[in-house]
């Protein structure tokens, strides 16, 4: 048991056992049952696990190992710290949730065989696991390529479709640009003297100008990952492609690995951050938010719905980023530290609510078949249960009171309203308008989940098929109920689970969030009398007046209800094509953000006896940026087929031209 | 911490928003019936209405789900529940340290959630409609609010609407320039959230136009009753955020009980005269189309943001 003694001890034994698991997989491939029964639930046993782990290493001083792994003289070097151990927390808790629901969502063995499935799920899992405890930039690497080929491999689980397969090829893509940029970082890092490990790069003070480049070079690499704009084309297509748990994963936790990498190299390896980069990432992040948010009201498919709401929120991660660097490099380092608490409880909760709507999007898709909003409507009567989960992440998404949506949305404008007195004057102005950005992603964010939920869940099937849709199975239904609880919770008790990220702001801004002279009941960061918020007190205020209004209604009056057809102002023939499709109820975002899209609309003539209206909104990014780029790289290889003739007479001779060139270089 | 004399006004003010806001649409809709020269309903007439509708069965469509059975109540609790956020009386209320104005915009759009998802339920063309377009309005009003309420909070330095009350009211008179502009664009904000000309018109039925009665078209009986009661605490309750935010006079500080009893007077006459203002606004503009309205709240919204300018670039 000596070797289980510490908690880093314990992480990497957990990781190895979803490996183990990832590979008992393979011994029944093809069968379903082996799968589902065993191997997915006890991945959710290991997940629980890693998860308390986790919550007991938060508050440890930070332990380090080096592994008898990896190369000769390079060996894999793993630590454990605050920052670490939250993020294996998030990890945890959310591959328990999604894992016990993979157990009822693979049940049938389409594409992929199952055991393979399982093998990359849990590969997937123990990588991103290991990403969190590398401590030099090989182990690194290898954790995190390893978490982008696993992923890659699970997106294209359905690779018998073309589209699926563009999608996975995107993926990887932008994967490996990015994963470019994070080496090039590293190397920046280590400033050249040939140590790659965590500790010496913490060591070294960089001067200003490699820092820069450090920075940048994390924020394109570590921004791919996590989707920010320019760089995240391949979100909306990724996680439609893959099935729904994986695409819970990807957008939970996944992202949430390029968060994780972004603090560990800005704010611990690097250390002494400038504020300006603070702007960048700001500016970049409330792009990213905004552009999402936009982008997500007017899709009709309801998965790119929510990776487009993934945009969003990774966006607002990032605003929450760059206040932190902005307040830390100022000096102000309690309100860096209620800037960073913010980032990080948002990314907390956006764990947990975007895995349950996926999941949600799960369920519905194996009861209907279809992930087009326009075929949906009225699930809530034949998923009662789907749909009650899916309703708690909707207004959780929203950032709605009593839920954590609203808690990290509180105290990332809170942080917001503590930035005027920064010494710069231009920051100052920056500021209102970067709050004001944050509020309209947030309404907009409301006007996209009750569009989500209204065209899915509500209203009157828009297919007759829908009728016969059935409820999600035992084990689907207990992973939402995690997930969703753990919304509630994180809801409810913010006071407590900002006492997790206490350590954490402590090590990374040198300062905690302030006084808790209120106690686990009210949120006060900095000063109590600037700011309170209790989120208990204002749920059991509005459910005992809801009740009193229930109640006294019944008591005062009677509780008689009929049945009878819809009114609708008396228009007789109703039918389900009469409500709003998708299109229909982000038609208005549409005309207010007409700019942000490259519209393409078919009218049809007047005397058309046929008549066919075609509308599709468009990612203008992808034509003023990826398509030359792309067009300039065909070019390029273009000129590459001139060298290219086919003869080995020609290639001999370019190898003997090379080796005189090489020779005249090393004389 | 919390006083006798701050529950005393925390219940009263509850129950004084519950119990007198149909009077203030009462009121508002008798002042538009005299601007207008027609013969005016009877100041009390919400009450009859909510009375008669608690009497009447509920007919139900076929196929409503639980969602929009509960949602009235749901919208009514957490218009209750902003109403006693807002102080009118005093500024020593005990909710104000559990909710604070960002809370506040959050209470009021939980209630605009359920009250579009219900729209949404039955799944009939004018309850989509009605509940896209309250959408459309929510998502430019409720930063706009966010906004003013961000003005006030930096002017004293608190997000909780007590300190801000307080700090309005009892602090040394300066003249905010800031507060010019967020008042306008505050005025601009409530008469779209609460279903006024020009964006929408509370007396209309006209299928078209129609934004909150498309949205409540199914509902009836008791259900009815509750949104429109809680549509009138929505009124009360932007016009107090309103009076607290520009005409903070007259409310007690701390815990001062001829300060409360002498407050009540002063909320009454402050509400009468926003009351007939109102009206006032209403008579003089016309109903736009509904792709002026995010114009409209554009406008209120940039306004918004223009105050907080105004104060961090000039009064600090």
């Amino acid at each position: 048991m000596t070797l289980l003694a510490t908690p880093l001890h314990q992480v990497l034994a957990l990781a190895c056992a979803w490996l183990v698991l990832g590979a008992l997989g393979l011994l029944r491939q093809d069968s379903v049952r082996w799968t589902t029964r065993i191997l997915y639930p006890a991945g959710a046993i290991v997940g629980l696990a890693l998860a308390i782990v986790a919550l007991s290493a938060i508050f440890d001083p930070a332990a380090a190992l080096v592994l008898p792994l990896g190369l000769p003289d390079l060996p894999f070097h793993a630590r454990l710290d605050a920052l670490s151990a939250f993020f294996l927390l998030l990890l945890g808790a959310v591959a328990a949730g999604v894992s016990v629901y993979a157990g009822g969502y693979f049940r049938q063995a389409q594409g992929t065989a199952p055991g393979l499935v399982c093998l990359y799920f849990h590969v997937f899992l123990a990588s991103m696991a290991l990403v969190m405890v590398a401590d030099d930039a090989y182990f690194f690497m290898v954790a995190w390529e390893t978490m982008a080929l696993s992923s890659f491999f699970l997106v294209t689980c359905d690779h018998d479709q073309a589209e699926i397969r563009r999608a996975g090829y995107l993926y990887l893509l932008i994967a490996h640009i990015g994963a470019i940029a994070i080496l090039l970082c590293f190397g920046a890092l280590q400033a050249g003297a040939g140590d790659y490990t965590f500790e010496n790069m913490r060591a070294l003070q960089p001067t200003a100008a490699w820092a820069t480049a450090a920075f940048l070079l994390a924020l394109v690499g570590f921004g791919a990952k996590a989707g920010i704009v320019p760089l995240h084309v391949w979100l909306p297509e990724a996680h439609p492609a893959a099935p729904s748990p994986v695409s819970a994963l990807l957008s939970a936790v996944m992202l949430k690995t390029a968060i994780y990498g972004l603090l560990r190299v800005t704010l611990d390896l690097i250390g002494s951050p400038l504020w300006w980069w603070g702007v960048v990432a700001l500016v970049l992040g409330l792009v990213s938010a905004l552009g999402g948010i936009v982008f997500a009201a007017v899709q009709t498919d309801m998965k790119r719905l929510l990776a487009y709401s993934s945009i969003e929120n990774v966006g607002l991660i990032f605003a929450g980023f760059g206040l932190t660097l902005i307040f830390h490099g100022f000096g102000k380092g309690a309100l860096a530290a209620l800037a960073l608490t913010a980032t990080l409880y948002h990314c907390l909760n956006h764990a947990f609510y975007k895995s349950l709507l996926f999941l949600c999007t799960g369920s519905v898709l194996h009861a209907t078949r279809e992930r087009s909003l326009g075929r949906l409507g009225g699930l809530i009567r034949r998923m009662p249960w789907v749909a009650w989960c899916a309703l708690i992440g909707t207004i959780a998404i929203a950032g709605l009171p009593p839920s954590n949506g609203f808690v990290s949305e509180w105290l990332l404008l809170q942080a917001f309203l503590f930035t005027p007195g920064l010494p710069q004057g231009y920051l100052n102005m920056l500021v209102p308008v970067a709050a004001a950005a944050v509020a309209l992603t947030a309404a907009l964010s409301g006007y996209v989940m009750v569009k989500f939920f209204g065209v899915v869940f509500l209203g009157q099937h828009r297919e007759a098929r829908l009728a016969e849709a059935h409820e999600a199975g035992i084990w689907e239904r207990a992973g939402l109920a995690w997930l969703a609880a753990a919304c509630i919770f994180l809801g409810l008790v913010p006071a407590t689970v900002i006492g997790l990220l206490d350590p954490i702001t402590r090590t990374l801004t040198g300062h905690g969030i302030g006084n808790f002279a209120r106690g686990w009941l009210f949120l006060a960061p900095i000063n109590a009398e600037r700011a309170s918020y209790s989120p208990i007190l204002v749920f059991a205020v509005a459910a005992l007046l809801v009740a009193a209004a229930w109640l006294g209604v019944r008591a005062f009056y009677h509780g008689r209800a009929r049945r009878a057809a819809a009114w609708d102002c008396g228009f007789p023939d109703q039918n389900a094509r009469m409500q709003d499709s998708a299109e229909g109820f982000g038609q208005p975002v549409r005309h207010v953000f007409e700019p942000f899209f490259r519209l393409e609309q078919h009218a049809p003539a007047p005397d058309d006896a046929r008549p066919r209206f075609s509308e599709s909104a468009e990612d203008r990014l992808w034509y003023w940026i990826y398509l030359p780029v792309a067009r300039a790289v065909e070019r390029l290889t273009a000129l590459v087929t001139l060298l290219q003739r086919g003869r080995i007479s020609v290639y001999l001779a370019y190898s003997f031209a090379t080796l005189l060139a090489l020779l005249l270089f090393a004389r | 911490m919390i006083s006798l004399s701050g529950v005393a006004a925390q219940f009263t003010e509850l129950a004084l928003a519950v119990l007198l806001a149909p009077l203030l649409t009462g009121w508002v809709n008798q002042c538009r019936a005299w601007l207008q020269n027609r013969s005016a309903p009877p100041l009390l007439q919400p009450y009859r209405v909510l009375n008669k509708l608690f009497q009447k069965e509920v007919v139900l469509a076929y196929g409503a789900s639980p969602l929009f059975r509960v949602a009235p109540y749901l919208i009514f609790g957490c218009l209750c529940a902003a109403a006693a956020i807002v102080p009118t009386l005093g500024t020593d209320l005990p909710l104000n340290a559990a909710a604070d104005a960002i809370a506040l915009v959050g209470l009021l759009a939980l209630a605009r959630m359920f009250i579009a998802l219900a729209g949404m339920d039955v799944g009939t063309a004018f309850g989509t409609l009605g509940a896209r377009r309250e959408m459309l309005v929510g998502f430019l009003a409720e930063p706009a609010l966010l906004m003013v309420l961000f003005t006030a909070s930096l002017i004293s330095n608190s997000t909780s609407l007590a300190t801000i009350a307080a700090t309005l009211a009892h602090k040394e008179f300066v003249i905010h320039p800031s507060l010019a502009f967020a008042g306008v664009a505050f005025t601009m904000v409530s008469l779209a959230e609460n279903a006024r000309i020009p964006v929408d018109n509370p007396a209309t039925h006209l299928e078209l136009t129609m934004i909150h009665e498309a949205m409540v078209l199914e509902y009836s009986g008791r259900h009815l009753a509750m949104i429109e009661w809680a549509a009138s605490l929505k009124l009360f309750v932007y016009s107090c955020i309103g009076l607290v935010l520009f005409f903070p006079f007259g409310i007690a500080s701390g815990g001062d009980w001829l300060g409360l009893v002498l407050a009540l007077p002063a909320l009454l006459g402050k509400l009468a005269l926003g009351g007939a203002l109102l009206a006032l606004i209403e008579m003089l503009s016309a109903k736009m189309r509904i792709f002026r309205a995010p114009e409209f709240l554009g406008t209120a919204f940039l306004l918004a943001v223009l105050a907080m300018l105004v104060h961090v670039l000039l009064e600090r």
